[in-house]
Formats: structure tokens, sequence, C-alpha cells
């Protein structure tokens, strides 16, 4: 018999073919459950080391990341002092600065940089061959590999990030209660999974179009203005504030912002957090759907 | 004949090729131009939400909706001629270095900065160009046409817009070949390139916007060192607002033309500067 959590390992993660599935469901014991751990303990310390040779660009880097935001500022600054009144859409100007260096941090949680176009690179190379005979399932692979990927930009970004919004502190002036931080805190990291799930769908489309830059080109334009990268997504007029409001990409960077700012009522964290979760669960039971779909239309050639 | 090639005739060449392989790829050409286009599109709707919310950028800066959008135009223009002629060989660059590929380029009986400068036209990028066109001529028309202080184009406004366009386009270029020359010490430069979107990412407002204690020497900075604000401020400024309320401006436009003179002047030494550091890479 297998236990709960054998069952969860095998069906949620590793979900294969239905052959294969039996075949494992026999002979799976405590042990092949162990190897199972170390194989994933080693998937995450090659990517670690891999990510971790070009630390110092890549320091560099999160702070040049800023850059943008800086103009942001400015702008924001001489459009409040045009204004008569304090307030914009809900925000002050204080608000708004808060509101853009948060965004960064939801941003470092949900974007997945070449996921998608790597996914659909693997299927039309043919190099996707290795997740089908070897017994490594290519989303799992492909999520532990983002989680150190991640782990290590954290480890790097969080000296730069803290300066920044050590400089910026003043420009804070929420005092959220714990309730509050346990939901920004879940909205990051369900942020993280639907943005792997989101954009692993995409590339998985690839094993039907096999170029999917035009695809994600048109989800890259819609997430830079309609995730709340760009401004807080309160500015919109109706109808489109309903709209973007009821699709999932505002979970990318407006979602965790508006949270710690008080922007959600705290009586609808909850029915929120919950919206999201079922967005999440959409998102990685279509990811499953097309690779396994995607599996049975692909046919590769040669070595 | 002449030992001196003909450089008109050779960058008619490039172009001419650039045209023939995008024409090779004709959907895929339209569909960069429709891209383009679309982000374009996308980000005056950001300014059209912001203009619902302000009147004008800045109090009293005289940068209002269709003065703004002048600004818009003016910006998406210097781009799109930059990203068109200058943004993929830049790339290229840095990619001949590390390859070795220069050495090719360095034995071809012609300027090497000429060569690596214009060897290919990405001529989707200029479709943003034709937006802009649009957008600036509806700007005018409504500033022109407006009830209070109709804006009057004269001639002198007509004849400079275009040069200091140019001037723009200049120390864009000069900007960019410099960075792309420091591979040649730095080996690659991911992070450099980067810079450089970041750099001119503060090109893009109305230098009225940086103000304060952090605002005002980053102002003077970008001003006056790396003259990145006057690429789109001043045409810009030249058409929507006229010297009327702006004395600063004439000092400002002289400027520009010294700043242009300087970039260009700057980046061709650091260019030699770089190529004799150039040791070739494998064989």
């Amino acid at each position: 018999m297998t236990s709960p959590l054998e069952f969860m390992l095998q069906y949620v993660l590793q979900p294969k073919n239905m052959l294969k599935h039996e075949l494992q469901r026999s002979i799976i014991s405590r042990n092949a459950m162990y190897a199972r751990l170390c194989t994933w303990k080693t998937i995450l310390r090659i990517c670690l080391e891999e990510r971790l040779v070009y630390r110092g660009d890549f320091a560099l880097g999160t702070l040049m990341r800023f850059l943008p935001i800086v103009t942001q500022i400015f702008l924001w600054s001489a459009i409040f002092a045009a204004r008569s009144e304090d307030t914009l859409a809900g925000y002050t100007y204080h608000d708004m600065v808060a509101y853009y260096l948060l965004t960064m941090v939801a941003r470092a949680f949900s974007s997945m940089p070449g996921l998608a176009s790597g996914i659909a690179l693997q299927i039309r190379t043919g190099e996707i061959k290795k997740f089908i005979i070897q017994p490594i399932d290519l989303l799992g692979f492909l999520l532990l590999n983002r989680i150190a990927h991640k782990a290590v930009y954290y480890t790097v970004a969080t000296l730069p990030f803290a300066f920044v919004f050590f400089l910026c502190r003043d420009y804070f002036e929420i005092s959220p209660d714990l309730p509050r931080v346990a939901a920004f805190v879940a909205s990051l990291l369900m942020g993280f999974l639907l943005g792997y799930f989101l954009e692993a769908s995409i590339g998985l489309v690839g094993f039907w179009f096999l170029e999917v830059s035009s695809l994600l080109f048109v989800y890259m334009l819609f997430s830079f203005f309609l995730s709340g990268h760009m401004f807080p997504l309160d500015m919109l007029p109706e109808p489109f504030h309903t709209l973007v409001d009821l699709a999932p990409l505002k979970y990318m960077a407006y979602f965790p912002a508006a949270i710690l700012l008080g922007k959600v009522p705290t009586e609808s964290l909850v029915r929120e957090l919950a919206l999201e979760a079922a967005w999440l669960a959409f998102f990685v039971v279509l990811s499953r759907y097309l690779y396994r779909r995607g599996l049975t239309r692909y046919s590769g050639f040669g070595g | 004949m002449s030992d001196q090639p003909s450089y008109w005739k050779v960058f008619l060449t490039f172009a001419r090729n650039s045209l023939v392989r995008d024409m090779t790829f004709r959907v895929n050409f339209l569909i960069q131009c429709v891209t383009s286009m679309c982000w374009a599109l996308m980000n005056l709707g950001f300014y059209l939400l912001i203009f619902h919310y302000t009147a004008q950028i800045g109090p009293d800066s005289g940068w209002g909706k269709h003065e703004f959008f002048v600004f818009l135009a003016t910006t998406w223009m210097i781009n799109s001629v930059v990203q068109a002629f200058f943004m993929p060989n830049a790339q290229e660059f840095s990619e001949l270095i590390r390859t070795g590929g220069l050495d090719f380029a360095l034995l071809k009986p012609i300027d090497t900065q000429f060569l690596i400068s214009f060897q290919k036209v990405e001529w989707s990028s200029l479709s943003n160009f034709g937006v802009a066109l649009v957008l600036l001529a509806y700007s005018l028309w409504e500033l022109t046409h407006r009830a209070a202080d109709p804006l009057v184009i004269n001639p002198a406004m007509a004849l400079l817009y275009p040069m200091y366009l140019a001037f723009g386009v200049c120390i864009l270029y000069s900007l960019m070949i410099s960075l792309a020359a420091t591979s040649i010490w730095l080996g690659r430069n991911q992070t450099l390139y980067n810079f450089w979107f970041y750099i001119t990412n503060f090109s893009r407002y109305p230098m009225e916007i940086y103000q304060g204690g952090f605002g005002d020497p980053l102002r003077i900075v970008f001003t006056y060192l790396i003259p990145i604000l006057v690429v789109v401020n001043v045409p810009a400024r030249l058409l929507a607002q006229p010297i009327s309320s702006r004395d600063s401006w004439a000092p400002l436009a002289a400027f520009a033309v010294v700043a242009t003179i300087g970039s260009l002047l700057g980046s061709r030494w650091v260019f030699k500067r770089a190529l004799l550091s150039y040791r070739s890479a494998s064989s």
C-alpha cells in the first residue's frame, strides 16, 4: 500500500503517462521515495552552484534594476505636485513610492525570465526527449530549477533590496498587522507558483505551435501593463478595472503590494487569496493537461 | 579607381541587404512592426491614464497633455532611429569581440567604426517612427488650434526640430558605441548593455521632473556629464514650448550642439583606444 504522502508525490508531482504510473505504483517503496528526495536535493544543489558562478555581476544587476523606479518616482512626484489634491485614486505620493518598491518585491517572486521560451525551445530542438526517457518529470524538474534560481536570487538580492528599502523607509506609512503580513507572504508564494505554472503553460503550447514568441509577446505586453507593474491598477477607469481585477495578471505585481498598503479590505483578504489559489489550481491543471496532451502529439527523431 | 571606398554607397548596400533579408521573412517582419507599435500604443495608454488624473506633469512646467505628447513622439522618433540603425550593430559588436570575428572587420579596407556601426539595419523598428509622426501631427494640430494661446510654428522651428532630432540620435549613438567598445576590455558586457537601457530611461521625461535634493544633482549629471537629458528635451521643447516662458532655453540649445560634437569625438576616442587593446580571440 502507498501512503497518502507517496500517493501525493506520485500523482501531483510526477504524473507521467498512465502505464508508467501503474508500474511505478507497484514498485514504489520507502527506498524509492528516499531516492526521489535525493534526486531533488541533487537537482537543487546543481542549480544553486550553476547560479552562483556570476554573483558579482548579479548583485550589480539587481541594484541597477531599481534605476527605472527612480525615474518613476520623479514622474509621480511631478504629477502629485501639479495636482491640488493629496491623493490620486486613493494613493498619496508616499503610498505611490511604496507601491512601486513593493511591486519590485512581488515581481522578484512572480517573474520567470526565459521559462516559456526555454520550454518551447526544448520542444523544438527535441531536447525534451530526455524527460520522456528519464524518470524525471519536466514540470517538477523546472520548478525545482526555478526554486533554486530564486533562492540564489534572494540571497544575493537581499542586500541591494534592503539598502533601497532603508533609503526609502520614510515612504512606508503603514503598520500592517499579523494577518496582513501573513496574507502578503502567502500572496508572494502563490505569486511565484502562479507565475511558474502560467508561463509553463504558455511554453507547453509549443507542442502545437513550435514557436511561441508571438504568444509570449502578447502575454508580456499585457503582463507589463495590467499586472500593476507600470501603475497601481486602482487608477484604471471602469469597466477596465473590473476586468483586470478578475484576471490572474494582477497577482504578479499589484496584489501583494496592495495587501501590504491596506488597499485590500481585511474582510475580503481571505476571499481574494482563495481566488488566487483558484487561479493557481487552474494553471497547475492546465499545464499538466497540456504536457500530457503534448507528449502524445510529440514525435522525436534521431539522437 | 580611388583607394577610398564610397561610404555612402557602402551604407546603401548595407541598408539594401538588410531590407532584402527582412523581406525574405515577410510575415515575421510584419509581426515585428505590429509588436513595436503595440508597445508604443500601450505606453500612450499609460500616459492617457496619467492625464486623466492631472492637467500637466510638474506644476507650471508647461508640459500639458498635448505638449507632453509632442515630447513622447520625439522620444519615439529618436529611439526608433537608434533602434533601427545602431542597436543591432552594437549587440553584434560585443559578439564579434567575444568570438574573435572582429579580426575580419579590422582587415577590411574601410573605417572599422563605420563598418561596425552600420552593417545591419533593422527596418521594422522604423514602424514606430510612423506612429510617432501621426502622434506629433495630432498633438501639433491640437496645440495650434486650441482656443487659449495657440501655438505658432515658424520656419526656424520647422528647420531646427529635425536638426536637433539628428543631434539627439548622434548623442545616443555615441553613448551606445562607447559602451559597446568597453566590451573589448571586459570580455562581455551584458550588464553594461542593461546599463545603457536604464540610463536612457532618464531621457524619457521632461527634465523639469528631476528636482529636489536628489533630483538636482541627477539632472546636472545627466545634462552636462552624460548629456542624455538634452537628447529629447531640446527638440521637444523647441516645438512644444517656444521661448516664451523658458528663459533658460537658449543656452541649453547651444549646449546641445557642443554636447553632440563632444559626444561624437569622445566616442571616437574611446573606440580607437579600445581597438588598441583588442587581442583577438582564438584563431
